[in-house]
């Protein structure tokens, strides 16, 4: 085991730990955001530079600062590493250039995308982010396809993190879509005429950190908050069957794996699951989906919230009282 | 100027595809350059020899037909030939003329170049000649920038140029391409 | 004139092919490294000559080569790095075009060193005809028993191989060029691991630039001693300079590090001075990525010394009054030349030329184009001149690789050392806008 300080909170981690993955077990408001890195999926991370880092004391042995900031989701944690990361102004102020680079081409059209109030942008603009732009330029724009009948892409909202790349890669052996072109013109696509619709290719729905992939079955169907997740199960000859179903009243509105509190699923699930068991008899309901109370899905119905008159900022210290 | 890209999604015309026997031949020889297991090694070679023998651009049944022979996914060819700018999707003139207009070319009148192709020939940047013989487009720097301003048309490099020189050069060609050639070495052999 | 190690041979006619290399001393360092020195002390004879890459980082070669992971169980690979694609650099392909052998010797020698027995020739994918000389001289090679199996009876094999690019400036980078070199995208890798562990194929791989390695068949020649009493403090031995932009005669020339930057511009043997008699604005002295130099701080750094064409002396001053040497791609800038054009053009260069992987340098390299654009055409305004300071401060030191960097110094100097023709632009749009150019149309994308 090696020691690692993130911002002066000291933990014990196995060696071959990332910085993040030390961060994640930590846990809390030290932990780093990531929009491309995704633990289930090897050879994600580095891309997005939103968990970029200051390493100020490289290791017991090499006490000397790493004179970058580093990509925390992909760097080693070493014996007596010290880091810092919501401490470090320098870290914030590259956080915040980071946002703004997302965000120039960005399309910003939360109100209409079925990704608002589930979306790992939106969080980290919103806390990373500053108000107005100073970008006036033309964005880059794309027209909406339709790969297959069940997943819908809207490239101008892409922010290239390559996880779904890394899930048909992973998930299926016969990957038909990819990043085309290269530099600000690279984009998602097939390049021909294709569906995206092998079997567990849903997953690149939960894994999109943006409204980039989105659920053609739950299409304007209904705002995430107005839903109550639920955990629930089946008997699945494909998968673990183990999912949420975002219900209703007695309706289920869609399907989708179990996000834990970093954003990822616990199990990808099979497109059966997903998109075929919409059917309340279909599931065996386990009980609510635990959702931490500053998220916007709590908002509303959700049990184990009181319901609050006003919407704190994410970065305010205090947190909203639990029941 | 609108940044608006449409998704190309290009159609797989399945015409049947195959390298002559003695090409094959030569592209498998390539293969063999790289260890075993490491076959894909040679997929940028082979996108170059394959957009030479099938008329100068990769359609869908092409790229298709060289992850066959490497044994990789099309799509994995499709992600390559988007990235590098020497494999064109689309049918283009047969002499492609691409001017460098970086810094040190620019200082050095590239654009002015540029400019004088586009008006001998009557054709903007990246469209084709009505005769099917010219492309322009305008490229990042060709690594020559000594000899500025400079072109390359296919893979001969044109040095110190001016604009004079460029309606010279040009109507060289054009009596070329009316002409038989002599017989030359083999493209494949020339540069593989 | 100084002393020639590269291009002492470059004017006989015929020096490109084997018998006439050979008959001018070629392949006898290859002989002497094979035949009578061991591999560690090839290595050793490179530190010791304090070589440092040519490529453009400037990291010491030897210092490079013993890095290599030696408990791998994988075989070690040898890649050259033959994409030479920065604006202003054009020495690796002189060297390949004229005098072929002199890399595949270094190649050999080098291979010897670090116990490689198949190397890659990495050449960018506009290069065919330099693909076909090289691959003409491996031939020529190959038949007179410098390649293949048991090398002039040293028991030694090695092949090389020429493997072709097809158009991208990040292949340039390193590990982008393995990425490339593996039939994939030129994505750059993050790093550690370095190379030297995993590399090609993910085993443990040497990259190295044409003129680091045809340099080590100098260095064997005429011994370590002899080459590091060539040059000034750690700029030791013979570089290369490619010389362009608005000087009487531009070219690759082979210079000892340490001439005054004075000498170079201004003598006869080098570029001759500037262009139709006029004065000098400003030089980019070590390819288009690094800080551009204002004429005052060209020939005499901030501290009034004597500018030298060294790692160093160029760099004296940091970034705020100096330079880097980076790969000799020296361009010359005249006083009719405009730096907002100028560096216009560089930002659409490293916007087209980025790879797009990380969003500080995807999103960031066409923001700089775009507003640079706008200045350039006469539609700028005061503030967008600090934004574009901003956005390059927000691009570097937080990308996988060196792109982003390479792409907002370049910005950043022009407005540190010329605001004014920034200011100008903004403030006369309809002088700016009326000035024929040519053909000036905005990257597609």
């Amino acid at each position: 085991m090696i020691k690692i300080t993130i911002d002066n909170i000291t933990a014990e981690v196995p060696e071959g730990t990332t910085i993040l993955q030390a961060a994640r077990q930590i846990g809390g408001d030290i932990v780093p955001p990531t929009m491309c890195y995704y633990s289930k999926l090897k050879g994600t991370g580095g891309k997005c530079r939103t968990c970029l880092v200051k390493v100020v004391k490289g290791s017991e042995a090499d006490p000397r600062p790493m004179p970058k900031l580093v990509a925390s989701c992909s760097t080693l944690a070493q014996d007596g590493m010290v880091v810092e990361n919501t401490l470090s102004q320098e870290v914030m102020d590259a956080r915040k250039a980071i946002v703004e680079f997302l965000l120039i081409n960005h399309p910003l059209d939360c109100p209409v995308c079925d990704q608002a109030g589930e979306c790992d942008l939106q969080n980290l603009s919103y806390k990373h982010g500053v108000e107005g732009t100073r970008y006036e330029e033309d964005r880059r724009e794309f027209d909406v396809i339709d790969i297959g009948d069940k997943i819908k892409l809207h490239m101008n909202r892409c922010i290239l993190c390559y996880r779904c790349v890394y899930t048909m890669n992973q998930l299926t052996d016969n990957r038909n879509h990819g990043v085309l072109f290269r530099g600000d013109a690279a984009e998602i696509g097939t390049y021909i005429k294709n569906t995206i619709e092998q079997e567990f290719s849903g997953n690149i729905i939960d894994v999109c950190p943006v409204g980039a992939l989105t659920d053609r079955t739950f299409r304007f169907k209904s705002r995430v908050w107005f839903l109550k997740p639920m955990d629930a199960h089946r008997d699945c000859p494909h998968c673990a069957g183990k999912v949420t179903v975002w219900e209703f009243g007695n309706q289920i509105y869609r399907v989708t794996g179990r996000k834990n509190e970093f954003g990822e699923v616990d199990d990808f699930i099979c497109n059966e699951c997903r998109f075929e068991k919409k059917d309340i008899h279909d599931w065996v309901i386990e009980g609510p989906r635990k959702i931490t109370p500053r998220s916007v899905i709590s908002q509303n119905h959700y049990r184990n919230t009181k319901k609050q008159s006003i919407i704190l900022p994410l970065d305010e210290k205090t947190e909203p009282q639990q029941q | 100027m609108s940044s608006h890209t449409a998704h190309k999604q290009y159609e797989k015309e399945g015409k049947p595809i195959a390298f002559s026997p003695e090409i094959l031949e030569k592209v498998k020889q390539i293969i063999k350059r790289y260890p075993e297991g490491r076959q894909n090694s040679a997929l940028l070679p082979v996108l170059h020899i394959a957009q030479e023998e099938f008329g100068g651009y990769l359609s869908v049944d092409v790229m298709d037909y060289v992850a066959s022979l490497l044994h990789i996914k099309p799509i994995e060819v499709y992600e390559v030939s988007t990235f590098y700018t020497q494999y064109y999707p689309e049918k283009r003139g047969k002499y492609m003329i691409e001017v460098c207009h970086t810094g040190p070319c620019a200082i050095c009148g590239g654009e002015h170049i540029s400019k004088r192709l586009q008006e001998k020939l009557g054709v903007k940047l990246n469209q084709t000649t009505a005769d099917g013989l010219f492309t322009i487009k305008e490229v990042e720097c060709l690594g020559a920038c000594g000899f500025a301003p400079v072109m390359q048309i296919n893979t001969e490099f044109y040095e110190k140029l001016t604009p004079e020189k460029i309606d010279t050069i040009i109507d060289d060609l054009k009596q070329r391409a009316s002409e038989p050639q002599p017989q030359q070495q083999k493209w494949v052999e020339r540069f593989f | 004139m100084g002393r020639k190690i590269l291009l002492e041979h470059i004017d006989v006619p015929g020096i490109n092919t084997f018998d006439v290399y050979r008959a001018h001393g070629g392949y006898k360092a290859a002989e002497k490294a094979l035949k009578e020195m061991s591999a560690a002390q090839v290595v050793e004879e490179v530190k010791s000559a304090g070589l440092r890459g040519r490529g453009g980082a400037g990291f010491p070669t030897g210092m490079k080569w013993s890095f290599l992971d030696k408990k791998s169980a994988n075989p070690t690979y040898l890649v050259c790095n033959a994409d030479e694609s920065e604006p202003g650099t054009f020495k690796d392909r002189y060297l390949m075009e004229h005098i072929p052998h002199m890399l595949i010797e270094g190649v050999i020698i080098s291979s010897y060193a670090i116990g490689c027995n198949t190397a890659y020739i990495y050449v960018r994918g506009e290069f065919k005809y330099i693909i076909g000389i090289l691959n003409k001289a491996i031939r020529e090679a190959h038949a007179n028993g410098f390649l293949g199996n048991n090398i002039q009876g040293s028991g030694f094999n090695l092949e090389i191989h020429v493997h072709s690019g097809a158009g991208a400036y990040i292949c340039g980078e390193e590990t982008a060029l393995l990425e490339s070199l593996e039939g994939k995208r030129g994505n750059p890798r993050l790093k550690p691991p370095f190379p030297a562990v995993k590399g090609l194929y993910e085993s443990p791989t040497v990259v190295n630039n044409v003129e680091t390695l045809a340099t080590v068949v100098g260095i064997i020649n005429i011994g370590a001693a002899t080459y590091a009493g060539i040059g000034v403090g750690k700029s030791s031995g013979t570089k290369l300079i490619s010389a362009c932009g608005n000087i009487n005669k531009p070219g690759v020339y082979e210079i000892e590090l340490g001439i005054p930057v004075e000498e170079f511009i201004y003598s006869d043997v080098y570029c001759g001075g500037i262009k139709d008699g006029k004065k000098l604005k400003a030089v980019i002295p070590g390819g288009s990525s690094v800080p551009i130099l204002p004429q005052n701080l060209v020939c005499k750094t901030a501290n009034g010394d004597v500018r030298l064409m060294s790692y160093e002396s160029l760099a004296d001053g940091g970034f705020q009054t100096g330079s880097m040497l980076g790969s000799g791609g020296f361009i010359v800038l005249d006083e009719d030349a405009c730096v907002v054009r100028h560096t216009y053009t560089l930002a659409r260069f490293y916007r087209h030329e980025s790879c797009g992987q990380c969003s500080p340098c995807r999103e960031g390299t066409g923001w700089m184009e775009k507003v640079l654009y706008r200045i350039e055409n006469g539609e700028g305004r005061m503030h967008d001149i600090d934004l574009l300071v901003n956005i390059s401060k927000n691009i570097e030191g937080n990308t996988i690789c060196p792109l982003g960097d390479a792409a907002a110094w370049p910005v950043a100097a022009a407005i540190r050392h010329f605001r004014h023709e920034f200011e100008f632009h903004v403030k006369h749009p309809e002088i700016v806008k009326n000035i024929d150019h040519g053909s000036l149309e905005k990257f597609n994308i």
